[in-house]
């Protein structure tokens, strides 16, 4: 008992991914700002808004909604994150083995921040919330049949194991999936699944700064938008890791840390430079893109799996 | 100064109202935000919603319709919040103030911390506006 709580506050878990996660923001932003040609932040800048939000700014419930739900839903974000994220952790770093069909336990898991995104949209009671609500709602339908799918190539790819640690384990002993060429088409789906999932640049909608103004967040302050920020800050950790673990050979014991901590860092280099070199695109492309190419993208690297390709 | 003011000064998010500007400010207050003068170094962001705003920067001269506008977002946004008031229009009325639908200057409707004289106001006189608001907690 005592050491699934110190796995679920302490080490892979939530202060562990939490401080990860600041600083893989912090990089993010950093990046942003260099191709830019600005300077950027100071490294602990993430860790600043969130000890702002959390500690010194106040919180205003909508007077038209549902207060509960509304403060309820953050929280279910979070817990969302950081239980994804364990079982994306747990296995990676060889902790714990985790158990046989986890991987469909990771993926709902991972869809519980948006869930709890759009229910605290809703009930703000907030026209521009529920604009923001509808788009993310559509953008799930659009991308979660994509990663369902890849999920399943990746299963199929290892030799039907349905649990993270084999699938990790199937790389190790033969050479990383990404090696081939159904991995690489696998790989490209992702990255741009993980993206919208993020809901970086290309993918933004449900936010859209410009046109919604923060959308789905715009009636949080103070602890409640804490609470989101660092549940997006864990997600731009463990989505990431979760590709390492599924497509890219996971983590060799020893120094190959490093290779780990280089591998997640290239990732969110490739996440940064796409949302940093594309416009927005409308619901209507987004919902095009995935439901068709990059859904045949995934059939395409299933037939060539099927083939052993 | 304790932890949580340092954590304050150092991430000031931004939330700019534009009163009946003539877009003069306006230009130069994105021009802090721009790779030149960059002001993300100093932890600050240009948000879109008033409910994650700690600056409230107003910039224009304050009419009758805009007065109604401004203490609205005044009372909807979470405190602790700092105000700037920018350019000629906002700290005084400038050229406006005999005006009939002018509604008075920034600071006879909701609390000033700040003034930022100039018509316009250099990015450079914004930014150190700003670093001595963010100082002055």
């Amino acid at each position: 008992m005592a050491v699934n709580l110190l796995y679920f506050f302490i080490f892979p878990g939530l202060i562990f991914m939490a401080a990860a996660g600041g600083l893989l923001s912090w990089f993010d932003r950093k990046i942003t700002a260099r191709v830019q040609f600005r300077k950027g932040p100071p490294l602990l800048q993430p860790f600043y808004d969130f000890f702002k939000l959390l500690l010194v700014k106040e919180t205003i419930l909508p007077k038209h909604g549902s207060g509960f739900i509304f403060l309820l839903a953050p929280l279910l974000a979070l817990f969302g994150a950081t239980m994804a994220g364990l079982f994306i952790l747990l296995p990676l770093f060889n902790i714990e083995t985790g158990f046989r069909g986890d991987i469909i336990v990771i993926f709902y898991l991972l869809t519980l921040p948006s869930f709890s995104y759009i229910i605290g949209a809703l009930a703000s009671g907030n026209p521009l919330g529920a604009v923001g609500a509808s788009r993310e709602m559509k953008l799930i339908i659009s991308y979660e049949l994509t990663f369902l799918l890849l999920v399943a190539a990746v299963i199929m790819k290892s030799g039907l194991q349905f649990d993270l640690n084999s699938v990790i384990a199937a790389q190790q002993s033969g050479p990383p999936f990404i090696g081939s060429i159904s991995g690489v088409l696998l790989f490209i789906a992702g990255i741009f699944c993980v993206q919208a999932k993020l809901a970086l640049v290309p993918f933004d909608m449900p936010e859209a700064e410009a046109e919604l103004a923060s959308g789905i967040y715009i009636e949080y302050s103070g602890p409640p938008y804490a609470m989101i920020r660092l549940a997006k800050y864990i997600m731009l950790f463990i989505l990431p890791a979760f590709l390492v673990a599924l497509l890219m050979n996971g983590m060799n014991t020893g120094i190959n840390i490093v290779w780990l901590i280089l591998k997640i860092l290239g990732v969110v280099l490739l996440l940064t430079l796409i949302r940093n070199t594309n416009p927005r695109v409308k619901i209507k492309q987004a919902s095009g893109f995935f439901l068709v190419w990059m859904n045949l993208l995934v059939v395409v690297a299933i037939v060539l799996i099927a083939f052993g390709l | 100064m304790g932890f949580k003011d340092y954590c304050f000064r150092k991430s000031l998010w931004v939330f700019h109202f534009g009163g009946a500007s003539c877009n003069n400010c306006d230009i130069e207050i994105l021009d802090c935000l721009t790779p030149r003068h960059d002001l993300e170094r100093f932890g600050i962001l240009l948000v879109g919603s008033i409910r994650h705003a700690d600056v409230l920067l107003v910039n224009g001269s304050i009419n009758r319709r805009d007065r109604d506008r401004l203490l609205e977002l005044y009372h909807q946004a979470p405190k602790p919040l700092l105000v700037v008031a920018i350019g000629a229009c906002g700290c005084t009325g400038g050229i406006f103030a005999e005006g009939n639908t002018f509604a008075g200057p920034v600071d006879k409707i909701i609390p000033v911390d700040a003034y930022i004289p100039g018509c316009p106001p250099k990015p450079e006189a914004i930014i150190a506006g700003i670093v001595k608001l963010a100082g002055k907690k």
